[in-house]
Parts: structure tokens; C-alpha cells; sequence
């Protein structure tokens, strides 16, 4: 298969995962992310999708994928059944995000998160200038149709990760051109968290 | 699809033939045992060298050996012609195929219509009771016969379903994979009650005289009525009013509860068809064996495939009110809790129960790169193990 262009998220995410890593994919989505890990880090595990559509994808490509819903598909597992649980860009779909990062934590001995940034200064502006709910790169859906229920920013999730005592582990900040350094708050459009629960299990 | 192109499909395999087996004694789940078994089984495709292309697909409940390719002046093909032939999901022309009638059915296969080589009369209800894992004991002598130590498939919708289980859960090492549409791991009791509405209805029959009723009429209007339950339990709301809507029928004679709708002659059709290639008692002992089935042996929903080492693909169907989606997860979970690598899909359909037999280009998908999947890793794992 083809994957000459791999999304720099899923690149970041492949160099953070240990070779032969077991992870489980929360929100795979067409599986892109679980077959660059297969492939590049020869990890084993399987992806959680709600969409059918995306399930035949995933599929195709050989994937083991299971159709169903984040929120009522992960107690099952047992306490670190994974060495990593990824959480990319389907956080800010999910209703109760305490529960399902507590219980990620849970059964992954590490987390990856990766979220679209709302402080972006793009969506910002839009806010501050046009009054308006912002429409961009990072998040490109009308305010009638979007599928996001949570609205938060970098910011906010490093503030969560001090409330719970979540140890942040690794962190990068992305746009469309590469990696962000400065500022990452204003001008990343996503930002990826490697992380960890802070109590020794 | 044109016409032109469906006849090139159409005449993929061709025509087949039922084979028969043989099995001298068969040891029974309950301690009995049964003399001369014979087994009808379909073969499709070519068994490779490394005789490892074997898929066995398993069939429902009034299923038969004769899964695809036309028996000769047939107008009607196998029940999964869809799915099995060169090209298709099953592709013939790389996957050994293999169907049989099942224990306790009355399709060429060993069952109370067959004779009792002790007595040299029909069993009737002389034929002990069956089980799910029974009918996978036989195939399991046939697949013995035919040389293949693994499976690189078990494969079936609905009871065919429960049978891959059972091979799952009987032979864990000597299947590759499994592959259970539309089923579950045990009946819930709504679905215990349809059968036993069934039963009833067969039994009250006075035409059925306790079983001993193949010197005379074969209780046509009990085993119709039983026919009709099922047919309702196999489409869903939605996919009957597509059908039938309230639409009446035509030329009706002056008699009073005629069928008027459409709904009624279908269901009728059916269940005077049916009692032409089905026999009662058959119907009798399989629906009981599929009631007694339990994949997981009463076991906790942890323990229950922890022997499993053979990857598994669950599908499932959304309008499907016989077998409820809830059971599938069931058994997707059980593979998760044990460690199983598992996909599932539950696929959108109007079709109820049926859809596992209509909706070819869903299954066709996912069990085409499911397959491929798991032949792959053997050839892959073969070559450098050599």
C-alpha cells in the first residue's frame, strides 16, 4: 500500500511508540495511524471505530478493528492490557472525557492524546473580529454540523493533567507546516500529549 | 448489475455435485452413540498442496450441503451463491470450499428420516438428541477424511454461526480463523420461545403422531405454521412493508380468513414450500439443539475462548431483531477479555435477519480482506518456517 505522505501527527505518534508496542486505537478512524505503528513499529493491537464506513477501511487495510463506542467499549479490558492507549483527535468527540482518559489510563500503561487546539489564533481572531464560531484548519466544521462536543485548548489540557495528577510525559504542538515552538497556545493547531498515570500501579 | 453481466456470474461454478461420507460410529455429547452416519458434503475449488486454502462454511438452521453452483436443471443456485465462486468472497479460485448438511438435518445427512440400521425403520423420535457440537464432530470427521489437518476458516450465519463457535471452543488448534455472522453464543430466552412456538405448532399437528408419521401424510399444516414464525423472525419491520405494505391480493375466492394481504400468501407460500423440503422432525431436533447451545459452556464471559489462538471477524446486522447486535458484542467480548484478535462490523441493513444471505457487498468486503488477511500470514509464516 502506497503511504508515501504519512500526516506529521501520525509520524510524532509513531516515533513516541516502543517497537513492538501493543496499542489499542480509540477513534482509528480509516486506521492510517494503526498501520503506520504496524508497519513502522511493528505494534500489535486493534482500533475502536463508531463509523461504518471507516470499519471497511480499516479492514481493507488488515487491521483488526471493532465497531463500536469508546464510551461503553472500554471496561472490558484489564487494568494494562496495552502498552499504549491513543486517544487522536477523537477526545474532543467524546462526552464524558474524564471517564474515558481515567479509564484509558487505566488500561493502557500509557496514553496518547492528540486534540485540536481551540486557542489557535486563528480561531481567536474569528471569535474576537467576526463575532463568529470559528472555522479553520484545525477545526473545519460549521458550528450546525459539527461532531465536536468539547471545545479546549492546550492550555486547558495542561491544567486538567495538574488537577488529576496526570504526568505528561512527552508534548508536541503542530500546524500545518511542522512543529511549533513558541507560543504553542496561539499558533499550534493541535497539540499531542504523551501521558501517563502519576501513581506506580 | 446488467443481465449480461449477472449471466457470466451466474455460470461460475457451474455444476456441482453432492458428495456423501461416511462415519462408522459417531460418539454423541450425550453418551449415546450413532451407527453408519452419513454426511452430504460440496466441495468448490482445488485443495491446495500445502493443504492449507480449506475454508468450511457452515450452514442456518434449513440450510443444506449445496451452499453454491447449480445442481443440474436447478433454476436456482446454492443458498450463498453470492459469496462463493471465483472472484467472490469465498474465491474458488484460491480457497478450498467446503459445506455439509448438518447431524439431525434431512438433506442427504444422517437424521430422524434416515433409516435405523438396528430396527431397518425411519428413527423418528428413536434419533437421540443432537447438539450443536455433534454436527461440528461430524465435520470434523469429514475434514479427517479429506486431509486437512487445519482450517484456514470456519465460517456461518446465524446456526452456522453457533457452529463456528463450537469449532472455536472444540478445536481451537485446528482453525485459523472464524468467521460468526448473525449469531449468537447462546439463545436468549425470546429466541428459545419462537422455536418453542414452532415446535409446538408441529406437535399439535395430529398428522405428527408423536413422530411416527412417515407411512402417512408428514404434518404439513403444523411444520407450515412453525415455517410462517420463523419467516416473520427473519425480515424486520421495515424490510416487510418494503416488500408487502398492505397491499391485497387479487383474485380471492369467497371463503371467509382468506389471505387477503400480500403478507399472508407470502407466509403461506412459505410455508407449504417448505414442508415439501423439509422434514418435521428434522425441524424438531435441530431448533432443540440450537436452544441447548451454549458456546461458552456456562463458563465466565473471561474464561470462555481463553484456549483461542485463531483470529476472529464478528459481523452483525443492524435491523437484525432475531439475533440482536447485543449478542454479537457478547461474543466480540469474550474474544477481547481473551486476548482474541477480533474485528467486528455491525452493518447497516433494512433485511432483519435475512440480511446475512442479502447483503453480499458488505460481507463481500470485509470477508475478502479478512480472508486474504489470514492466508497471507500463513504463506508468510510457511515460507520462512521452511
Amino acid at each position: 500500500m502506497g503511504y508515501e505522505t504519512i500526516r506529521l501527527d501520525h509520524q510524532i505518534i509513531s516515533e513516541w511508540v516502543v517497537s513492538g508496542a501493543t496499542v489499542l486505537d480509540l477513534g482509528c478512524g480509516n486506521g492510517d495511524l494503526l498501520y503506520v505503528l504496524i508497519k513502522q513499529k511493528s505494534a500489535r493491537g486493534h482500533g475502536l471505530e463508531i463509523n461504518e464506513q471507516e470499519i471497511y477501511k480499516c479492514v481493507a487495510k488488515g487491521l483488526n478493528v471493532l465497531h463500536g463506542d469508546i464510551e461503553k467499549g472500554l471496561s472490558d479490558y484489564k487494568d494494562r492490557s496495552f502498552d499504549y492507549v491513543i486517544l487522536n483527535q477523537s477526545l474532543q468527540q467524546i462526552r464524558s472525557v474524564d471517564a474515558v482518559i481515567k479509564d484509558a489510563l487505566r488500561v493502557g500503561k500509557k496514553v496518547i492524546v492528540g486534540f485540536p487546539n481551540f486557542a489557535y489564533y486563528r480561531s481567536r481572531v474569528q471569535i474576537f473580529f467576526d463575532g463568529k464560531t470559528p472555522v479553520n484548519e484545525s477545526l473545519p466544521y460549521q458550528w450546525y454540523e459539527t461532531p465536536n462536543l468539547h471545545f479546549f485548548s492546550i492550555s486547558d489540557f495542561l491544567e486538567y493533567c495538574r488537577t488529576k495528577k496526570i504526568h505528561i510525559e512527552r508534548q508536541a504542538f503542530l500546524n500545518r507546516t511542522g512543529q511549533i515552538y513558541l507560543l504553542p497556545n496561539v499558533f499550534a493547531e493541535t497539540g499531542l500529549f504523551l501521558i501517563s498515570s502519576k501513581v506506580a500501579i | 448489475m446488467t443481465v449480461a453481466e449477472r449471466t457470466i456470474v451466474q455460470s461460475d461454478l457451474g455444476i456441482v455435485q453432492t458428495k456423501y461420507f461416511s462415519i462408522p460410529r459417531l460418539s454423541l455429547e450425550n453418551g449415546e452413540g450413532l451407527d453408519s452416519v452419513t454426511i452430504a458434503y460440496e466441495t468448490y475449488g482445488q485443495l491446495d498442496e500445502d493443504r492449507a486454502n480449506a475454508i468450511l462454511v457452515l450452514h442456518a438452521f434449513s440450510g443444506d450441503a449445496h451452499a453454491a453452483g447449480w445442481h443440474e436443471g436447478d433454476k436456482d443456485p446454492g443458498w450463498w451463491n453470492a459469496l462463493i465462486g471465483p472472484g467472490k468472497a469465498f474465491d474458488t479460485d484460491k480457497y478450498f470450499v467446503i459445506c455439509s448438511n448438518v447431524l439431525g438435518g434431512c438433506k442427504g445427512s444422517t437424521g430422524p428420516s434416515s433409516i435405523d440400521p438396528k430396527t431397518g425403520r425411519r428413527y423418528a423420535l428413536d434419533f437421540p438428541q443432537i447438539t450443536i457440537g455433534d454436527m461440528v464432530e461430524c465435520q470434523r470427521h469429514l475434514v479427517d477424511h479429506l486431509g486437512i489437518e487445519r482450517l484456514l476458516s470456519v465460517v456461518g450465519g446465524s446456526m452456522g454461526g453457533m457452529q463456528a463457535l463450537s469449532w472455536l471452543v472444540k478445536y481451537p488448534d485446528r482453525v485459523r480463523s472464524a468467521i460468526p455472522i448473525a449469531t449468537a453464543a447462546k439463545h436468549s430466552p425470546q429466541q428459545i420461545a419462537f422455536n418453542e412456538a414452532g415446535r409446538q405448532a408441529i406437535m399439535a399437528d395430529p398428522d405428527w403422531k408423536s413422530g411416527n408419521y412417515y407411512d402417512s401424510n408428514p404434518p404439513a399444516k403444523g411444520l407450515s405454521v412453525a415455517r410462517m414464525i420463523g419467516h416473520i423472525t427473519f425480515m424486520s419491520d421495515v424490510s416487510m412493508a418494503e416488500k408487502f405494505g398492505r397491499q391485497k391480493k387479487t383474485n380471492l375466492p369467497e371463503t371467509k380468513f382468506r389471505a387477503d394481504f400480500e403478507v399472508e400468501g407470502y407466509l403461506r407460500y412459505r410455508g407449504d414450500s417448505f414442508v415439501r423440503r423439509f422434514d418435521a422432525n428434522s425441524y424438531l431436533y435441530i431448533t432443540k439443539a440450537m436452544d441447548l447451545f451454549d458456546a461458552f459452556d456456562g463458563k465466565p464471559i473471561q474464561a470462555a475462548f481463553g484456549n483461542v489462538s485463531a483470529k476472529v471477524l464478528v459481523i452483525a446486522f443492524k435491523s437484525d431483531w432475531l439475533y440482536p447486535a447485543y449478542q454479537s458484542q457478547e461474543i466480540v467480548r469474550a474474544c477481547k477479555m481473551s486476548g482474541v484478535e477480533t474485528s467486528y462490523c455491525e452493518v447497516h441493513s433494512t433485511y432483519g435477519h435475512d440480511a446475512f444471505l442479502l447483503e453480499v457487498d458488505e460481507e463481500t468486503h470485509l470477508i475478502g480482506h479478512f480472508l486474504k488477511k489470514v492466508f497471507n500470514e500463513y504463506e508468510v509464516t510457511g515460507g520462512y518456517g521452511l
